[in-house]
């Protein structure tokens, strides 16, 4: 069996200091030559790590034949944003995990293909798609996440005139301000949302439901509405000195970075503080990119602190190869206790204590436990936070009935319904923190259910 | 999107109003509200209090003074420019009650924020005193609006050239002495001016609100950067504000906080100077 094609990256070292995409991309030899190692299995089970069902199978064979129309195609019956996927989907806990080939340690890169596919189109140009029979039916969708897109795009194509409404001044949710440049370049997530606008999708932004409008006028003036709403509202620690200066939410410092391009002041005017030491506490993706962005902008040393070890981190393991590549430095089996004060109530560092991993808990995981004494200071002008959120609250204003769990998820039932009649959820609003495939496959879902409601009402 | 302003004055030295069409904003709007705008898409994203609104007309008044570059940016457009962005209504709207006799502060372009707060105490049945001040009479904005809405209005300037000569709070602090049951104070201006007014009401008991400014992005509870310690406790102003009650506010932090850009602020507007003055 051949070897797994590498992806082609920029240089380590070079791409430490700029925001350009790391991972270029195959070049159609490569692409040829992985999609060759594809068995073309008669029962594919990477096709059930996939949460939307892609014909993995099917696409890679007409690969093989040079016909990435097809492929592109195939794709696209299942998976909206195949561009977006490829690049950020956790291949090595879906797809690629159940590839007959993982066994042996090197699954087909079936995330390489996919945003190989995806890029060949974007290159020749996406033809403008044909507009359905009107249904004359409407429906509003909230926010303009991989939820709403997939969901918008999907009713849009059923006939339905969609309206979506988002909080921020630009659409992509979490793919615009939160994941950077340099991981999933911005013009990608602007296609897609241009694409949704040819289906006749009017993209309202600037618009928040429930201080604007709230959901129950919402509910009125449309036939139907999906919520895809996010988890945005981050967690902070709750430990001494975390209002100091210089200590950000992740979401703070990607959204000064990413939506408000603070990457380049001054001539984008939203400033950043540019730490010559950074501490970023957490091991998620989210804990990647804000390491990996604070890098980027000229630190000495960027540090992740995460309580666990490193096959705890939740984070993809390709991010964390690259973030190691790039020089971070990881302090596993560490925890923050709290954050000291410089002058003028800066930050000067932070005390950390290691950790040891006890027995497991009710996730499966084994659960960190402080070794007494262990505590010590790491020198940082920044920290910064990447522990978490949880769902947006902003929706739940003028919401009357709207079930929500303690954790603050919309309830839904198995078909994406709320407890309002006509109205879905999905996404992370719904799961809390998950992924972007998982938050479209929740979109598409809502958008059967909400034509089949319409069909009937 | 884009918003287009239909009126743009100066009322006072760096101080300007500006009617902006946003119909679905002054529908909403409430006292107490803000808005978040950008100018254009190199801008920051900056927080201004709503002055007033007419959801007939479907505009939004702000009233802003020049700081730094955005608010100096802003103060150069003319009627009919458009803004990019404008998004609103944020924040809780002001909890406006029935309560007997209110003292309303303004200090500053803190007058803007206060004026339509006074409108709405007014209607919901209080009796209005409102203390209104500025550094000189020159800086002193919306007087003659506040005489009309308020039951007795009141005027102080730092160097005296109108009115009482000191600052606003001494002369609320008159007003509680003179022992006229006073059911809340609402005061709105810098931080050092809310956090003097705090400390001056505690000893009297009084009920004290007053209305936060730290620097904020999105203005929907989803970065973190707006927190204020309330109690002790951490406190989004954008979503859980801006209004909160005076005696629990840390003002030394939001002070601090307020700073954290000032570096980068003198660079940004430095480098704004240097292409205007090349010429083009
Ligand atoms: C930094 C970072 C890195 C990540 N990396 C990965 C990765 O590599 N791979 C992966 O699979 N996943 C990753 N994720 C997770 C993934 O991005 C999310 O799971 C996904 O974006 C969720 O999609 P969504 O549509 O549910 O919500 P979001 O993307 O959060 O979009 C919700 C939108 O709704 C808007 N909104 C909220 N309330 C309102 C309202 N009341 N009115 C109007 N609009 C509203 C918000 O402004 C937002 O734009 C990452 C997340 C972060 C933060
Ligand atoms: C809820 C709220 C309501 C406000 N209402 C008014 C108002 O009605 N009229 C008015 O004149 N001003 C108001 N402000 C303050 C106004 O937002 C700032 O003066 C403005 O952002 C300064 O921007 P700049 O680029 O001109 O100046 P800069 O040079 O960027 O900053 C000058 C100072 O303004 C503050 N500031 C900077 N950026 C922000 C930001 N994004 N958010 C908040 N503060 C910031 C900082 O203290 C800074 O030191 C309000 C602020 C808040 C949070
Ligand atoms: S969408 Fe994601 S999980 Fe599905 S095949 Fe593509 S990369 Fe794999
Ligand atoms: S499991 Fe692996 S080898 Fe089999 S069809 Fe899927 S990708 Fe190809
Ligand atoms: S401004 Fe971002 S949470 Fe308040």
């Amino acid at each position: 069996m051949a070897a797994r094609q590498a992806m082609p990256h920029q240089d380590p070292k070079e791409r430490a200091r700029n925001f350009d995409e790391v991972a270029l991309g195959y070049a159609e030899e490569q692409a040829i030559a992985e999609a060759s190692r594809c068995l073309e299995c008669r029962n594919p089970k990477c096709v059930q790590g996939c949460p939307v069902e892609v014909d993995i199978p099917g696409f890679i064979a007409q690969m093989k034949a040079g016909n990435f129309d097809g492929a592109i195609a195939t794709i696209k019956l299942t998976n909206s944003l195949p561009a977006v996927c490829g690049r950020v989907c956790p291949q090595e806990v879906q797809c690629e995990e159940l590839c007959v080939l993982a066994k042996k340690g090197e699954p087909v890169a079936i995330g390489r293909l996919e945003r190989f596919c995806a890029d060949h189109e974007r290159k020749k140009g996406v033809a403008a798609p044909l507009r359905t029979q009107s249904t004359g039916k409407r429906v509003a969708v909230v926010g303009a996440g991989p939820a709403s897109l997939t969901a918008a795009a999907d009713l849009a194509k059923e006939g339905h005139a969609v309206t979506m409404f988002e909080a921020l001044h630009d659409t992509g949710g979490v793919l615009t301000y939160g994941i950077p440049e340099f991981r999933l370049p911005k013009a990608i997530v602007k296609d897609e949302v241009e694409y949704i606008k040819q289906l006749g999708v009017d993209v309202k932004v600037d618009y928040i439901i429930g201080k604007i409008k709230t959901l129950d006028e919402l509910r009125n003036d449309f036939d139907a509405v999906f919520l895809g709403t996010g988890a945005g509202l981050p967690k902070f620690m709750g430990i001494e000195g975390e209002n100091l200066n210089g200590v950000y939410s992740a979401n703070e410092f990607l959204t000064r970075v990413n939506l408000m391009k603070a990457y380049r002041f001054p001539d984008y005017n939203t400033p950043i503080k540019r730490g010559k030491r950074v501490i970023v506490v957490g091991g998620g993706n989210v804990a990647m990119d804000a390491a990996r962005s604070a890098l980027r902008l000229g630190a000495e040393e960027v540090s992740i602190v995460y309580r666990r070890g490193e096959d705890e981190l939740p984070a993809r393991k390709e991010e964390v190869e690259n973030a190691k590549e790039e020089g971070i430095v990881f302090r596993l089996l560490t925890n923050p206790v709290r954050i000291l004060q410089g002058d003028n109530m800066t930050v000067k560092g932070v005390e950390c204590i290691r950790m040891e991993l006890g027995e497991p808990d009710e996730s499966g995981r084994r659960s960190p436990v402080p070794k007494a004494g262990s505590e010590h200071v790491i020198d940082a002008d920044i920290v910064i936070i990447a522990i978490g959120t949880s769902p947006n609250p902003m929706i739940l204003s003028g919401s009357d009935g709207l079930k929500v769990s303690p954790r603050g998820t919309i309830v839904v039932d198995e078909s994406a319904k709320t407890s309002i009649e006509n109205v879905c959820a999905g996404g992370d609003a719904v799961t809390g923190a998950a992924t972007v495939i998982s938050a479209m496959g929740a979109g598409k879902l809502a958008a059967q259910t909400i034509s089949e409601y319409l069909r009937n009402n | 999107m884009s918003y287009t302003i239909l009126e743009k004055k100066q009322i006072a030295p760096q101080v300007h109003l500006m009617k902006v069409l946003a119909p679905d904003v002054a529908r909403a709007a409430k006292a107490g509200q803000f808005i978040i705008l950008r100018i254009d898409e190199t801008s920051e994203r900056i927080p201004l209090t709503i002055a007033d609104f007419d959801a007939d007309e479907g505009y939004v008044t702000i009233i802003f003074q020049e700081m730094g570059k955005t608010t100096k940016q802003l103060a150069k457009m003319t009627d009919r420019d458009v803004l990019l962005d404008f998004v609103g209504p944020l924040g809780k709207p002001a909890d406006v009650r029935k309560l007997g006799t209110v003292i309303l502060v303004g200090g500053g372009v803190g007058i803007a924020p206060v004026y339509p707060q006074v409108k709405a105490y007014r209607d919901a049945g209080n009796k209005v005193i409102s203390v209104i001040g500025a550094r000189n009479k020159d800086l002193l904005i919306l007087e003659d609006e506040m005489q009309a809405a308020s039951d007795e209005l009141h005027i102080a300037t730092d160097d005296g050239s109108r009115g009482h000569h000191g600052f606003v709070t001494d002369v609320a602090k008159k007003i509680l002495d003179s022992g006229e049951k006073i059911a809340r104070i609402v005061v709105i201006g810098p931080p050092i001016l809310m956090k003097v007014a705090a400390g001056m009401t505690a000893p009297y008991g009084v009920e004290t609100i007053v209305s936060l400014n730290p620097i904020m992005i999105d203005g929907t509870g989803m970065c973190g950067g707006c927190r204020v310690s309330v109690g002790g406790e951490t406190k989004f102003a954008c979503v859980d504000g801006p209004e909160f009650d005076a005696h629990k506010v840390d003002f030394n932090l939001l002070m601090s906080r307020l700073g954290l850009y000032r570096p980068e602020e003198a660079q940004c507007q430095e480098t704004h100077q240097c292409t205007c003055r090349s010429g083009n």
